[in-house]
């Protein structure tokens, strides 16, 4: 399978192209390029993932892991040594068609919604460079590769946040995204280089001595590069970026920041996940307690949002949070139920990919109709948008777990495998399934139902999106609909491989329909008619409490306090003080000597060869006369 | 032994001498003006040579005079591309009305110095040895003035003859006695005689002074920065990267060869001059606003660098050498293409003032020009990065790590005075810059595979391990 080689080099080879020459083309052939080569990259990640899971397994009854490309590019030793390369194992493979899939259609639907943007080019360049970004991480064959990777997605993701350059807002989130995520993938760095150090090699196999040799330190290592996935997955408390990237275009927060790179974190813990289970179980079950509280946390902040993209935003992080969840659950007690919400974690991530990326270019049909993202705006959107409005109600059942839509299957599992592993779990996480349905919902009356307002829409009618626009929505839904009963999800991907059949859970299954029904109807007896008495009351009658949670209970600012209070008065101050006074003055005493003995040395280069043959002489008796003494 | 063997060993040299009849007899029969043929017949001649000579040839000939090794075969190679590089870009200045009727001598010339390093580098007794070393030299002697009306370039000239006579002549002194106390002239057969005893330091220091010369040690440098600066800019070139390169690799096999047993004393003396030549060199190099002067510490100061390799004597140090002196001439010969182009669109102006504002006017070169730069200054990801790395880790691991500390200060101030140039491309103010122009042709397709070279040859890592696996043999 050398061809997979292409799916890296399409996305960069346009991304040279569109960056080096995108400012003397038209905005269209353009957008071609980057959309041709996206289309061949999909076309590629789906003929691999046929080839690989329609080949046989092997006597253990596993998908074979295939490298069908690995070129050693820096050795240290003989076995410790970064390679650049390419994996093929079932999650790769799934990564790779969710990747294509999403981003093929970000790129059909940025026709529509950037057209006649300034800097067209531009996007459609970022956009591939982060599309090759994101590729060669989940391909990546070693830790380290996928940590360059890793650093790669994060400045295409900042390029593409901070795209409206003049926008103090934008510049202000592409910073603050990369500096959070920056900062934790410090922790990710350390993790890798323990690991490297004490393990002698970066391979996601290491052998069983190598183990040995680690020890103790494994778990630590491991901690620390959860800590690198929590800061790109928005895991609470690092989440505080992700709503603030909501200033980027919309169709870049469908890609990056709902469907691919945000799952990144999920994907590296999926991607350790035998190390955890065998070596670190205790690591990983912290992973399921920091899934949870943000789960939680995001879901019930998301209730209190008035700005669409901002409550997409904190589902988001909610869902990343049941994914994390599921892969933390998981025991070695029984090896087949255990490790359940692998399987669980893997086939939420897929469908949240589709249905997340269908509710966000959905929300950019209703922003680029209503030119605002204010829930304020929006209301009776239905009878002007209806392909919008159909679709988006198809991805919040979704995403709420109703059947037969594919949320509902990835996520009864999840909470199948949280009652095995503790039944408080199991409840905990069924009412932020319930939460989740009642926030979208409330979402989803407020644009489409609700107050119309009507003042601002006799001014400037809605109007449906162009085919470019709903073209993806419709291919999304269509997914959204089909994927969960239809497609065999543990055949491909289990926790050890073997075939898995997904069977639901009677009990839970009926329990989560139940509460999400209830949280629905709760949700449109609250918001779905013209008035709203029962929602204002609760907001009047619990005013604090629905500060809090719009403010998101006061994260950034706690942070901003950390930062600015305690580390840079009293840290750094003293510090640039030191800097200033000693280390300055220190290395300008350093500079000034050494100008001072150039000119110092310069009379001895007079221009005259016997002076020039006399030192030559002299060396030769110095040196001499050294060694001999020596 | 019989004639075809040595025709395969000696394959390169052979064709090389080949190469310099054709120029000679080409530049007879070609009428004039002839000049723009004869470049082009003695690119394409090395293109050949390169080609021929790209797979390493192992061998000895005359009972052990002339060695052939996989690594002396790579770094002919090298030279040799390097010496193509030198002609390519020597185009513009070549060329011109005042020097065009002698390019034939140009050529001539300069692959005669080659041919001299040839036997440098696979000489198996110093008397091979000595006969390449003043190959190389005396010719080089006439190409440094070879602007001879020039006053300048006929100093320059004096000044390189008359020290080269001055170490030639010590250093044949220092090869007599080594004969006398050995009793042999061959380094395979030394090794067993050499014991350390006080006439055998000498004669060693000797040795080491007349290459210190080539390379421009300190305190055997003095020449250097009047002849770079009075030669023509493209002989400075040539003088900065191939004549050191071939003398650096010279250095180090001998000393590893034939002086093995010395290795204490050898390793003090190199510590010492190292240290003293990197620091003096960059101390006088912040000061020079001639570029070309300028470009003669620098290259002082890179010598030093190389040392380093040699401080490691093993295989992973020859590596590190031949990798450093790669990555030096890519870098090398962009910068003196770039000074080479302006020079001659500036009325022979190199001073750095010159090229205050160049970036506006000429974005192109500027950027070649700042690459090249922080190539030499050793900042990542650049190739240069990656070579003084990789000489440093060898010095290092030979335990020399007070020498790896200060040369490692003294990369502070090198980037210091690399980036004073690039200061003046792009930040320093000029109302006046210099005008557009175009470079011709072959100068810059030599750029462009510089340029390629200081991107690629870092990121690449089969270069080094190449060249660490070669080594090793």
């Amino acid at each position: 399978m050398e061809y997979t080689i292409l799916i890296l080099a399409l996305p960069v080879l346009s991304f040279l192209i569109l960056g080096l020459a995108g400012m003397y083309m038209k905005h269209r052939v353009a957008g071609l390029i980057g959309t041709l080569s996206l289309t061949g990259v999909t076309f590629l990640s789906y003929l691999t993932a046929y080839e690989y899971f329609t080949a046989p397994r092997t006597a253990e009854g596993v998908f074979e892991t295939l490298m069908p490309w690995n070129f050693q590019w820096l050795p240290f030793n003989t076995s410790l040594h970064i390679d650049m390369g390419i994996l093929l194992d079932p999650i790769s493979v799934m990564m790779l068609v969710v990747i294509s899939t999403v981003s093929l259609m970000v790129h059909i639907y940025s026709f529509g919604y950037m057209k006649g943007e300034v800097g067209f080019q531009r996007y459609y360049a970022f956009l591939s460079l982060f599309s090759f970004s994101m590729l060669g991480l989940v391909l990546a064959t070693n830790i380290f590769q996928m940590y360059v990777f890793w650093e790669l997605v994060g400045v295409s993701s900042y390029l593409l946040i901070g795209f409206y350059y003049t926008k103090p807002e934008a510049i202000a989130a592409s910073k603050k995204a990369f500096i959070v995520t920056r900062f934790a993938d410090l922790g990710f760095l350390i993790g890798i280089l323990i690991y490297g150090f004490y393990m002698g090699t970066f391979t996601f196999t290491p052998e069983q001595e190598q183990l040995m040799k680690c020890g103790m330190l494994l778990p630590l290592a491991l901690g620390l590069m959860f800590i690198g996935g929590a800061g790109k997955s928005a895991m609470f408390p690092l989440h505080i970026w992700l709503p603030d990237a909501m200033e980027g275009p919309t169709p870049v927060s469908a890609l990056i920041h709902a469907a691919t790179m945000v799952v990144a974190g999920v994907y590296l813990v999926a991607r350790m996940f035998p190390l955890f289970i065998g070596y670190a179980p205790e690591t990983l079950h912290l992973v399921a307690y920091v899934g949870a509280f943000t789960a939680f946390y995001a879901a019930s902040v998301a209730c209190a949002q008035s700005d669409i993209k901002r409550v997409l935003a904190f589902s988001t992080i909610s869902q990343i949070g049941f994914m994390m969840v599921a892969l933390g659950v998981c025991t070695t007690a029984d090896p087949h139920e255990g490790g359940l919400g692998y399987m669980a974690g893997m086939f939420h991530l897929f469908t949240h990919a589709m249905f997340k990326a269908l509710l966000f270019l959905g929300a950019g049909c209703i922003i680029h109709a209503v030119h605002s993202n204010e829930m304020s705006t929006m209301g009776g959107l239905r009878k002007y948008m209806p392909i919008t409005h159909i679709t988006f109600l198809i991805a919040c059942l979704a995403i709420a777990g109703i059947p037969p839509f594919s949320g509902f299957f990835s996520k009864d599992e999840i909470l199948t495998a949280c009652f095995q592993f503790s039944p408080v779990m199991g409840w905990i996480m069924t009412i932020i399934a319930g939460m989740t349905a009642f926030y979208m919902f409330r979402l989803y009356y407020g644009i489409f139902w609700g107050t119309e307002n009507k003042e601002l829409h006799k001014h400037h009618t809605p109007h449906e999106s162009p085919l470019s626009m709903t073209f993806p929505l419709m291919v999304l839904a269509a997914i959204t609909i089909v994927c969960g009963w239809i497609l065999p999800f543990g055949h491909f991907i289990s926790a050890n491989g073997h075939a898995y059949d997904i069977h639901l859970n009677t009990q839970v299954a009926v329990t989560s329909i139940v509460v999400a029904l209830i949280a629905i109807a709760l949700a449109t007896w609250m918001y779905a008619r013209d008035k709203q008495p029962v929602a204002d009351m609760l907001a009047k009658r619990f005013a604090t409490l629905h500060r809090a949670a719009y403010k998101r209970f006061y994260m950034d600012e706690i942070w901003l306090f950390v930062t600015h209070k305690i580390i840079f008065r009293c840290i750094s101050t003293p510090l640039a003080w030191f800097d200033r006074h000693v280390i300055d003055q220190f290395m300008n005493f350093m500079a000034w000597s050494t100008n001072a003995s150039g000119e110092a040395a310069q009379p001895i280069q007079n221009g005259k060869i016997q002076s020039y043959t006399m030192w030559f002489l002299g060396g030769i008796i110095v040196l001499s006369i050294i060694l001999l003494l020596n | 032994m019989d004639i075809s063997a040595i025709f395969s060993t000696m394959q390169a040299e052979i064709s090389l001498a080949v190469i310099l009849i054709i120029m000679l007899l080409a530049d007879l029969i070609l009428k004039q003006p002839n000049h723009k043929a004869l470049q082009g017949l003695a690119c394409g001649l090395l293109v050949v040579q390169i080609a021929l000579n790209i797979v390493p040839v192992t061998g000895e000939a005359f009972g052990g005079m002339f060695v052939n090794t996989s690594m002396s075969s790579i770094v002919k190679t090298v030279l040799t591309a390097g010496t193509l590089l030198v002609f390519m870009q020597a185009d513009s200045w070549i060329n011109r009305e005042d020097s065009r009727h002698k390019a034939g001598e140009f050529y001539v010339l300069t692959l005669s110095t080659l041919l001299g390093m040839y036997y440098m580098v696979s000489a198996g007794s110093f008397l091979l040895f000595y006969v390449g070393l003043e190959l190389a030299s005396i010719p080089l002697a006439c190409l440094v003035a070879f602007d001879k009306y020039r006053r300048q370039s006929a100093e320059a000239g004096t000044k390189f003859i008359l020290n080269a006579m001055f170490s030639s002549a010590l250093m044949l002194y220092g090869l007599s006695l080594i004969y006398g106390t050995c009793g042999t002239m061959y380094f395979a057969d030394m090794t067993a005689m050499l014991t350390g005893t006080p006439l055998q330091i000498l004669a060693m220091v000797l040795f080491f002074a007349g290459l210190g010369f080539k390379l421009s040690l300190v305190p055997f440098h003095m020449w250097t920065p009047d002849t770079y600066q009075g030669a023509p800019t493209s002989i400075t070139a040539y003088l900065s990267v191939i004549s050191k390169g071939a003398a650096a690799f010279a250095l180090m096999s001998i000393l590893v060869k034939a002086f093995g047993p010395m290795i204490e004393n050898w390793s003090l003396l190199i510590a010492i001059v190292t240290v003293v030549t990197i620091t003096l060199a960059n101390i006088m190099a912040i000061l020079q606003h001639d570029l070309k002067r300028f470009m003669a510490y620098s290259s002082i100061s890179q010598a030093g660098y190389i040392m380093l390799a040699v401080l490691g004597a093993d295989g992973q140090g020859m590596a590190s050498l031949v990798y450093y002196v790669i990555v030096y001439i890519v870098a090398n010969l962009a910068v003196f293409g770039v000074i080479t182009t302006v020079e001659q669109h500036n009325n022979g102006r190199v001073d750095r003032e010159a090229y205050n504002g160049f970036y506006k006017t000429n974005p192109h070169l500027s950027f070649i020009m700042t690459l090249a730069l922080f190539s030499l200054g050793g900042i990542p990801p650049f190739a240069g990065f990656f070579s003084k790395f990789f000489v440093f880790a060898s010095a290092f691991h030979a335990g020399h790590w007070l020498v790896v500390f200060l040369a490692l200060v003294n990369t502070i101030i090198s980037l210091y005075y690399y980036l004073l140039i690039v200061k003046a491309m792009y930040i320093t103010p000029n109302d006046n810059p210099l005008p557009t122009f175009r470079s011709s042709g072959m100068t810059r397709a030599c750029l462009v595979i510089c340029l390629l070279g200081i991107v690629l040859l870092g990121i690449c890592s089969n270069v080094f391990n190449t060249l660490s696996n070669v080594a090793l043999l």
